[in-house]
């Protein structure tokens, strides 16, 4: 026979001035199997924990329903308390009379009656509850960082310095990411390469960090703390452990003319190459589309060169099985194609550049060796008129967001190209200037004031070509008249956008993304580093536009969330998972086809003498995240899910 | 004056979205019909087509089901296999005689709650202009004798 106790908290006046709970706990206490109804002002309370805590004890009770707030508010410190009362916590149940009845509804009489059909409704289903042990699964102390730029390097660190091991996996040939790129960062105006490499070297080095590069995640499978994961190591055709670095084949290199990607474009390179001097590791690759020898089969000259027989022109793919117990993805960003604006004429004029593009002329590893020289002809600009918003926060064309990051390096740039180039002049465009920050505020003042930025409110109609000057028509909205400036170089802020394959990645490693491509965490505020598939982490720009402090905090923090994970010997869940009652089950396999976890396997049913008699589904408890979805699905109502059988919802849906 | 058709209504939520997003009407203190008394669900993948069915035998006027938008489930799916289910089912309905309008389909995240309340508002409106629904109850009435488990 039940013994329900039904607690019915007032929740000061949030509950109580809207429900009668007099009257409430009075007819739930006539209740069928309802052997407590009491009511008390604050049940969460140290002194209303208790109470109950009594309750069960004084009256053996085989189920609790707490009417009060949401069970996301409360349902843990109910569960807790149950107990330690020595009542299994999955037999303690909350009715939802604040969130979804007190504080919604303006008439006492309806907001009562409600509280009791919600409250009668839970009774219903407690006392069909089961008693429900959490599940425990093993934990595999080895994460899978991936993405090489500051995020993913810092969690590495993090993860690796205190104790636990890592594979960091890299789809460029080098570590280093955007930040490389970068000529300084604001708001210190420190060099980005200066403090940059050494993390780089570091990770590198680090006996806990496995480095792979020029690698690429190939699939994941498993679940929180039993992830398997295989990674595609390209072939570079040059042999990590023969090779020296000392960098002769790159010089000997007769295919010197391709587009430099880590120069976005305005340096060359060779078709044997390292991304840039500092690479890490100082291991070339051979870019097979480019090479002489794969176009033509001749050449070979880098092998010639090589003295320690490096290259390998028919080095294979190979690929890596990795166990891994937590992932954090740390992917990153590309920026805008600015193409869609063909008023800026960006890919029309060579002295339209972006933001990035910037960087490089302006870091003295570039391909100017950091002078300000203009991509046409190498003349130094005397006027740069900086667009800010070139596809931020502009729906029509570009992307809804804000990129974040672009007001400050714009100001950046202006001060950068002030200090390099005397007596230059510098316009910039905005719509407003977004510099919240440590420090920010006052370094985009220091632009205005210090180095003489002419900020023009207002949006840039056309970029035109005439008599060798890039001539920009806009408008500056605080003088409300039109401006033409006749320029020697146009820099567009571009917008941050997500990496092309986001989304395809995403649906490699389970997790959920949105519109633009950005990969959602659990929780805005709080949960903001986790995604929302248990184990796998989120740091850096692959999330959201951010700024290099931010990426390195967030990507702290994802490490303090991986360490926390690992300092379990076994991991423990909720044990809402489906359970198959394997005497019914038709062996049809729906739930297989229902499954978006792969957590239903076969599984034989054997007679005495080893012969199988037949085949039914089987759950796997560590993989079933508890949705649902196969016990709808099953045909001959073997599965049913814990903590929401079919038995219990019936009785929900019979008591209201 | 008579007293105006309350209407009894039936919600089957999932926990992650439409749940979170009537709990987000509550905090901002947003107001809406008291009729509806709210299921909660891991997902509305969980969601029986008997759920709904019994809900309306046991004397509900109308039934909502709710759950994370399109691309949006926390289960990566179910609700796919819901929305699957219910395009199936809404014939089904009709079939079996129960007007398809009673049965209202959403998609409300946990951020909407102000479009939980005016679903809300809207569905409770919608059930009453079509009056109280007793003939699937009746007809299961006359066949079982009692209408328990």
């Amino acid at each position: 026979m039940a013994k329900i106790g039904v607690f019915i908290c007032h929740c000061g006046e949030n509950i109580g001035a809207k429900v009668d709970c007099t009257r409430l706990a009075a007819a739930m206490g006539e209740h069928p199997g309802v052997a407590v109804s009491v009511e008390y002002k604050y049940f969460c309370s140290d002194p209303g924990q208790e109470s109950v805590k009594r309750a069960i004890r004084e009256n053996n009770l085989t189920g609790v329903v707490v009417a009060a707030c949401s069970p996301r508010m409360h349902e843990a410190t109910f569960r807790k308390a149950c107990a330690e009362a020595g009542l299994n916590p999955y037999l303690c149940e909350i009715a939802n009379i604040r969130e979804q009845c007190s504080w919604v509804h303006t008439d006492n009489g309806q907001a009562t009656e409600k509280a009791m059909d919600i409250t009668r409704s839970m009774v219903e289903k407690v006392k069909r509850n089961n008693k429900l042990q959490p599940i425990e699964v093993p934990v595999t102390r080895r994460a899978l960082v991936i993405g090489g730029g500051i995020a993913g390097i810092q969690a590495a660190l993090d993860i690796a310095n205190a104790g636990q091991e890592v594979v960091l996996v890299e789809r460029e040939p080098s570590l280093g990411g955007h930040m490389a790129q970068l000529s300084e960062t604001f708001p210190t105006l420190d060099c980005s390469q200066c403090i940059m490499t050494p993390r780089m070297v570091e990770a590198a080095q680090h006996p806990k960090i496995r480095l792979l590069t020029y690698s690429e995640i190939e699939s994941v499978d498993g679940y929180i703390g039993n992830f398997s994961v295989r990674v595609r190591m390209k072939s570079r055709y040059v042999d990590i452990d023969k090779c020296t670095g000392c960098g002769d084949c790159i010089t000997k290199c007769p295919a010197k003319k391709i587009s430099s990607e880590f120069d976005c474009g305005l340096g060359k390179r060779t078709a044997i190459y390292t991304p840039f001097a500092q690479s890490v590791p100082n291991i070339p690759v051979i870019d097979k589309a480019n090479c002489i020898y794969f176009k033509n089969g001749k050449c070979k000259i880098c092998s010639k060169t090589c003295q320690c027989d490096a290259i390998d022109f028919a080095m294979p793919d190979t690929f890596v099985d990795l166990e891994i117990g937590a992932i954090v993805v740390a992917t990153g960003f590309q920026v805008q194609n600015n193409s869609m604006y063909g008023e800026y004429g960006y890919g029309t004029y060579p002295d339209v550049i972006n933001g990035l593009q910037f960087e490089r002329l302006a870091s003295a590893s570039g391909p100017t060796a950091g002078k300000i020289q203009r991509p046409s002809d190498g003349a130094e600009p005397q006027t740069v008129v900086f667009i800010q918003c070139a596809g931020s926060r502009d729906p029509s064309k570009g992307v809804r967001y804000c990129s974040k990051i672009c007001c400050m390096y714009t100001a950046k740039h202006a001060m950068l190209y002030a200090h390099k180039v005397h007596g230059g002049k510098t316009h910039i465009f905005y719509m407003d200037i977004r510099a919240a920050g440590k420090g920010y505020d006052e370094f985009s003042r220091r632009a205005i004031e210090e180095d003489e930025a002419a900020y023009l409110r207002g949006r840039v109609s056309k970029v035109w070509q005439e008599n060798g000057k890039l001539m920009v028509r806009g408008v500056d909205t605080l003088l409300g008249r039109p401006v033409e400036i006749a320029a020697d170089m146009v820099v567009l802020a571009t917008a941050i956008i997500s990496q092309p394959d986001a989304k395809e990645f995403a649906k490699t490693i389970g997790i959920g993304y949105d519109e633009y491509g950005f990969y959602n965490e659990a929780h805005l505020k709080l949960r903001p580093v986790e995604s929302s598939t248990a184990g796998v982490f989120l740091a850096g720009a692959c999330q959201s536009p951010k700024d290099i402090p931010d990426s390195v905090a967030q990507a702290s923090a994802t490490a303090s969330k991986v360490l926390a994970l690992f300092s379990k010997e076994m991991l423990e869940r909720e044990p809402v998972v489906a359970t198959n009652n394997e005497a019914t089950c038709a062996g049809c396999w729906g739930c297989v086809l229902a499954c978006p976890y792969n957590a239903i396997e076969q599984k034989d049913i054997l007679d005495r003498s080893g012969r199988v008699i037949k085949r039914v589904a089987s759950v796997n408890p560590g993989l079933c995240q508890g949705c649902g979805t196969c016990v709808t699905f099953c045909r001959s109502n073997s599965l049913d899910l814990a903590g929401f059988t079919e038995k219990q919802i019936f009785a929900e849906v019979m008591g209201l | 004056m008579s007293e105006p058709f309350e209407p009894k209504i039936i919600a089957f939520v999932c926990t992650y979205c439409t749940y979170a997003g009537a709990d987000l009407a509550g905090t901002s203190r947003l107001k809406y019909a008291p009729n509806v008394r709210i299921i909660r669900l891991p997902c509305t993948g969980r969601i029986s087509p008997m759920f709904i069915l019994k809900a309306l035998q046991k004397g509900a006027d109308g039934v909502l089901i709710s759950g994370c938008h399109p691309g949006d489930c926390h289960f990566t799916h179910g609700n796919y296999h819901a929305r699957r289910r219910w395009m199936v089912f809404r014939a089904l309905l009709d079939f079996i005689g129960i007007p398809p309008e009673r049965v209202k389909y959403s998609w409300i995240s946990a951020a909407e709650g102000v479009k939980f309340a005016e679903f809300i508002n809207t569905v409770t409106e919608d059930i009453r202009k079509l009056g109280p629904f007793e003939q699937y109850s009746q007809l299961i009435g006359q066949t079982e004798a009692s209408a328990s488990l």
